[in-house]
This record gives structure tokens, C-alpha cells and sequence, in this order.
């Protein structure tokens, strides 16, 4: 199972751009001014890809994620064969499907049954394979009763569904697949991994482009996460997911950290006000970083069982570290923590000073580490707060909602608090499969 | 280039299967269905009767009789040739988001428009034959055995022509107005209305060069004129041009393949 079935090696795609005056320059200016062939030359070009090489090992299931824009659908283009890289090579090998759009060729005008023979053969198939999985395409689009209805008649969803079915039973030794899976009901979202679980286990290899991170960490064995047209980082998917997760939060931060700027050196007041913080203020407070910076927190770590992370499972311990750095001494500080859900709630918070510090005082550089034993949150993403400040609540580096991690849960429940806990049943009760 | 004719050749059922689509397609909805394909020729023919019979009954030369009849045997043809080249010039366009989105080999586009066309062309013969028979139109058959000659000839001219066409209007939209100019032009250029016989020599010289005019004029003599079928070298001439054409069609949409799905 070492083979690869699919090698890109150095790709590049460049993407021609045309000036306005180009783009209105017809084939009569263009014959005019003598100058067709000049004309064909583009005066700008983009790079969609910038150099990426990756493999693909045959049965594996491969998962490309990355922001809007960043090259991921030209990527699984030139992996189908539809247009050639600018440079490099892309190497498949057996036959390949690509569901990047469902129904694309479908005629309105005739018939289901006509246009699944049609699309059949224009993704490969001969005229008897269709024939051979007519039945179980139709029955797998859930169609049976409209088959022989025109394709205009069909409601988007029985398009999308059928454009899927006719797609997946191309047997395909390696799937493409861009984000389409949000085609139909529920049911039918199940039925199509189900489907890719059925190719997996019959070593076939899909290539997966989504948003939906969550198919990427439960279904594949390896992730690729393109930035910007470079391969940032590949490997693990749950790795690669959280790197991705972190980078996107870190950018988000960024643009609002430089649209706080103005706010925070505007001296607003916030801070732990000495006492645990209200939340119905906390909500609205806006995210940033203020203070009067005698003592600064410098590098915000979460650490996790295996060392740094910002994705917990809900129950683990979990270790919030400060690099903190007194530029003068000082004789009066508190140090304070606050955890935010997605809503703004406060789920818990605290300082050194409610605790019952006596006093505090700081000088040179300094660790602080709050451990927390158990991490009993539900799943989402939670934004942390740390600060330094004195008694009075006088804030001298005020971190305000920009850490983020992610808490994790196999259960998807509700609420805030997950408390550790057991259900058990007597009598004439019966339920089971709750034991994990 | 030879490796993608071949890979074509695979395409073939999908090629069959498409043109039957266009056909069905084309008519669905309306009340006669396929009979438009016997109707529409029909009814050209007789606009043309009453132009040249009614409007203009001298501008014809007496020995062709019946006139309609002569104009016919080159419509016919003529409407195949036009109607292909307009439709793939917009084919690939139409057909944009399949060429986007699905791997397939574009050049089935515009080949199954002139297939269409052609599958138009045989559904026009039987009225034409119906004429031919009810004028009692002598025909030689060591004549007709030209007959499926002169269509191939044009199939693989009209061929060349809807590739190099619809993949230059990708790149240039302008094409497309251009070239229903330039095939109104063309129509004038080809003696269909007239006989070659009627046009002065100087003239006659620069229709020699429009090579419908060999096929409308083969068309004719094997179809209307008696005596012997004496076109033929300039049909084979023809003939080999027509290859050439093809060979030049497929060479310019092979390079500009790549950028058909960036550019459509």
C-alpha cells in the first residue's frame, strides 16, 4: 500500500489578468493596432499556486483545507485534469471522479433516466457500465419515481442528489471531492459517508475539500493546509486542523487587536475591578489589550497532557502560563483569569485577590502558571482572559478576550458547564449504549 | 494531437448519445416534434418559390426547371453548413460550466453540433427526394454513388471550420457577430440562388475559390442535372482541402485547449 495515487510535485498555476483596456480590447482593436499577439500577453498574472508538492498515498483518505481564495479548488482542478499546472507535474494514477459541481451538464429539457446515461459516460463510463448501475444510482438518488420526468422538473435538491449518485457510482480509483456534501437533507449526508466510508474500505483514495473541519478530523488520515497557494503544513488531520484553527483565530485577532489600538490607548476602563468581573459587563466589553504596562504578560501558553495546545478534550487539565515582565518593580498586583464562552458569558473567573492574597509585588521577569485539573467544558471555543493589575483593579496589562482555545467533546451537549457525571436506570428501564 | 483524436474515438457513444439529446432537446415542448426537421426545409423552399417564381420569375435560366428544385439541392447543404458554424461558435460558451467543472475532451462540443446538423440534413432528404421523384428529375445512379462523397466531404470541411471556430470564440466573442455576417456573405458567394453558368467569367473565377461552391455545385449536378458527374476532380480537390481544414481546426483547438476552461 506504498504506492502513491496521487504525486504533485512543484506546481505552479499562474492566472492570467487583464487590464481593464484589455479586457474591452476586442479582436477588431486587437487586429487594428496590429498588435494580436501582444494583446494575448497578459500585463499582470496571479499565482493561484505557488510551488506545492504533496503525495497522496493509494486508500488514503486526504483532506485539503484553507481559507477562501487560497488556491485549494485550482489545486483539485489540476488533480482532475481540468487545466494544466503552469509548472510541475501532477501524477494520478487510475481513474479519477471529481465531484466539483453536481449535475454540471445535466440538460433540463430531457429526461433523468437520459441524463444519467449522458453524465455517466462524460465522467468515463461506457454505455453498459451505466446500464450495469442504472438501478443502484437511481435507488441511491432516491429518484425512482421521477426518473423518467424531465431534469427541469426536479427540485434542486433531486438535481443535486442525482448529479451525487451518478458521481459516486463512476467507481472511481481516486474521488474528488469539493465541498458538496452540503447537497442534501441529513439523511441524505449520512448516506454519502457512508458512501465514502464503503471507498475507503475498498482502498480507494479520496482527496476531500472542505470548510467543514469536522469531516476533515473524523474522516481522514491525513491533512494538507494550503495558505495563499504554499502548502503550510501536512500531516496529521487533527494537527493540521488546529494549526489552521489557531492561524485563522490569530489572524482575527490581529485585525481586531489593530482596530482596538485606538480604543485601548483611549483609556478605556475595564479590568477585574478588584472582584470578580460582572457579566453582564463582560458581554459587552470588546476584545484588545490595554494597561499602563509597568508589569507587561508577555507569551500566553495553553498546556495540555502533551504540551502546548489549543484544543482540549472537555475533562482535561489544562494549564494557562504567563511570561511576565516587571519593567519597574512594583509592590501592588494581582493576577487574574477569566474564561468567555462563543456568547460572551463569563463561565468562570478569578484573581489572586479574591482568592485571599495577602499582597503581591514583582520585580525583573517571572512565570505564572493556573493549572486547572479538568477542563469541564462543553464543546466550542472559549476566549481567555489574563491580566495583571493592581488592587484597585488599575489594570497594568489587560488581556481582554484574545487567547483562544477549543474544548472538544465526543457529546454534543448543552450549556456551559459539563459537569463529570453518570446516568444509571432501575426497574423497567432500559437504555443502553452509554457507557463510553 | 493524434493521441486526443484517438482518445475522441473513445467518446464516441458519449458523441451519440448527445446528438440524440440535441435532437430531443431541440424539439420537446413543441407540437410537431421531430417533424420541424421535415418543415423547416419545406418551408424555405417555399419562400424561395415565390421569390423566384413570383417576385423575380425571369432572373433564372430557362433550362433549369423547376427552379425551386435546383435552389433546394443547395439549401439543404448550405443550411447544414451555416446553422453548424453559428452554433459552435457559441457552444463552448453555452457549455461553459461543463468545460469548468467536468473532464472531458471540449472538442465533443462543436462535433456534436455539426453531427446534429448533419442527423437535420438526412431528416431534410426524403422531401427532397419526394421532389425529385414528383418532377420526374432523370437521375443517373453511377451519380448518386457521389452523393454520401459530397456529404462526407462537407462533414469533415464543416468539422475543421466549428473547431477552429468555437475555440477562437472563447477567446474573441466578436467572432461570433462576425462570422453571421460572414456567412451571409458566404451564402451569396456560393451558387445556390443562381448557376454558376449565369455569372460573369471574371467573377466565376473568384467563386472557384469559395470551395462550397464544388460541393453546391456537385450537389446539383448529381441531384438535378442529367449527364455525367463531371465535378469530380474539383470535389476530390476539394476533398483533400477539406482534410487540410480539419487537420488545421483540430491543431488550433489542441493548443488552445488549455485555456478553454480558464478563459470560457
Amino acid at each position: 500500500m506504498n504506492v502513491n495515487a496521487i504525486e504533485v510535485r512543484g506546481v505552479r498555476k499562474t492566472y492570467r489578468r487583464y487590464s481593464r483596456r484589455r479586457q474591452f480590447a476586442t479582436l477588431k482593436s486587437a487586429l487594428l493596432s496590429g498588435r494580436v499577439l501582444s494583446d494575448l500577453r497578459p500585463d499582470e498574472t496571479f499565482d493561484a499556486l505557488k510551488g506545492v508538492s504533496f503525495d497522496v498515498a493509494a486508500g488514503r483518505t486526504f483532506g485539503i483545507v484553507g481559507r477562501n481564495g487560497s488556491g485549494k479548488s485550482t489545486m483539485l482542478k489540476l488533480i482532475a485534469g481540468i487545466g494544466r499546472p503552469t509548472e510541475g507535474t501532477v501524477v494520478v494514477k487510475g481513474r479519477v471522479s471529481a465531484l466539483i459541481e453536481l449535475g454540471a451538464g445535466f440538460h433540463p429539457e430531457i429526461s433523468g433516466r437520459e441524463n444519467v446515461y449522458i453524465n455517466g459516460m462524460m465522467l468515463g463510463l461506457t454505455k453498459r457500465e451505466v446500464a450495469a448501475r442504472f438501478d443502484e444510482i437511481v435507488a441511491f438518488a432516491e429518484l425512482e419515481d421521477f426518473i423518467d420526468a424531465p431534469v427541469k422538473t426536479y427540485s434542486s435538491g433531486m438535481y443535486m442528489r442525482l448529479g451525487f449518485a451518478v458521481a459516486i457510482h463512476v467507481d472511481p480509483d481516486v474521488l474528488l471531492v469539493d465541498e458538496v456534501l452540503a447537497v442534501g437533507d441529513e439523511a441524505f449526508t449520512h448516506k454519502c459517508l457512508d458512501k465514502f466510508a464503503e471507498f475507503r474500505r475498498r482502498g480507494r483514495t479520496v482527496l476531500l475539500v472542505t470548510h467543514t473541519l469536522d469531516l476533515v478530523t473524523r474522516f481522514c488520515d491525513e491533512a494538507l493546509w494550503l495558505d495563499a497557494g504554499v502548502a503550510r503544513l501536512q500531516g496529521d488531520p487533527k494537527r493540521v486542523v488546529d494549526a489552521y484553527l489557531l492561524d485563522v483565530a490569530g489572524t482575527e485577532n490581529k485585525t481586531l487587536e489593530q482596530e482596538d489600538v485606538g480604543r485601548a490607548l483611549s483609556g478605556s476602563p475595564g479590568g477585574l475591578e478588584g472582584s470578580a468581573p460582572h457579566p453582564e459587563d463582560m458581554s459587552k466589553a470588546i476584545e484588545g489589550r490595554w494597561g499602563s504596562r509597568e508589569v507587561e504578560i508577555g507569551a500566553v501558553e495553553f498546556v495540555g497532557r502533551g504540551g502546548p495546545a489549543h484544543v482540549f478534550q472537555s475533562g482535561d487539565p489544562l494549564e494557562i502560563r504567563l511570561q511576565v515582565r516587571a519593567r519597574e518593580p512594583v509592590a501592588d498586583l494581582v493576577f487574574g483569569v477569566g474564561i468567555f464562552n462563543a456568547d460572551g458569558v463569563c463561565c468562570y473567573g478569578t484573581n489572586t485577590d479574591i482568592e485571599g492574597a495577602a499582597s503581591g509585588e514583582m520585580s525583573g521577569d517571572g512565570q505564572v502558571a493556573f493549572a486547572i485539573e479538568r477542563l469541564d467544558l462543553v464543546d466550542g471555543t472559549y476566549k481567555v482572559d489574563v491580566a495583571a493589575h493592581r488592587k484597585s483593579g488599575a489594570p497594568y496589562d489587560y488581556h481582554r478576550l484574545l487567547h483562544t482555545l477549543r474544548v472538544v467533546s465526543s457529546v454534543k451537549e448543552t450549556g456551559i458547564f459539563r459537569p463529570p457525571h453518570r446516568w444509571s436506570f432501575s426497574g423497567g428501564i432500559r437504555i443502553t449504549g452509554l457507557d463510553r | 494531437m493524434f493521441a486526443h483524436l484517438q482518445q475522441l474515438f473513445r467518446y464516441r457513444a458519449l458523441i451519440q448519445s448527445l446528438v440524440a439529446r440535441e435532437l430531443k432537446a431541440r424539439y420537446r415542448g413543441s407540437v410537431l416534434g421531430f417533424f420541424w426537421s421535415f418543415v423547416n426545409p419545406l418551408l424555405l423552399l417555399l419562400v424561395y418559390t415565390f421569390v423566384f417564381t413570383v417576385v423575380l420569375p425571369g432572373a433564372h435560366p430557362p433550362d433549369l426547371q423547376p427552379f425551386a428544385l435546383f435552389m433546394f439541392c443547395g439549401i439543404l447543404p448550405w443550411t447544414w453548413f451555416s446553422s453548424s458554424l453559428l452554433e459552435a461558435s457559441n457552444v463552448l460558451i453555452a457549455g461553459g460550466n461543463l468545460i469548468r467543472k467536468v473532464l472531458f475532451p471540449a472538442e465533443v462540443l462543436p462535433i456534436v453540433t455539426v453531427l446534429a446538423g448533419l442527423v437535420h440534413f438526412c431528416l431534410g432528404l426524403p422531401i427532397l427526394a419526394a421532389f425529385l421523384i414528383y418532377y420526374r428529375v432523370p437521375l443517373v445512379p453511377a451519380d448518386l454513388v457521389w452523393f454520401p462523397v459530397i456529404v462526407f466531404i462537407q462533414l469533415v470541411l464543416t468539422l475543421g471550420l466549428a473547431l477552429l471556430v468555437s475555440a477562437l470564440t472563447v477567446h474573441f466573442r466578436d467572432v461570433r457577430d462576425l462570422l453571421s455576417n460572414l456567412l451571409t456573405l458566404w451564402f451569396f458567394a456560393t451558387p445556390i440562388i443562381y448557376a454558376l453558368s449565369q455569372v460573369p467569367d471574371s467573377v466565376r473565377r473568384l467563386l472557384n475559390l469559395n470551395p462550397f461552391t464544388h460541393l453546391a455545385v456537385s450537389y446539383q449536378e448529381v441531384l438535378f442535372r442529367s449527364g455525367p458527374f463531371a465535378q469530380w476532380p474539383r470535389l476530390l480537390a476539394v476533398g483533400a482541402g477539406s482534410v487540410l481544414v480539419f487537420a488545421i481546426g483540430y491543431f488550433v483547438f489542441d493548443r488552445l485547449r488549455d485555456t478553454l476552461a480558464e478563459e470560457v
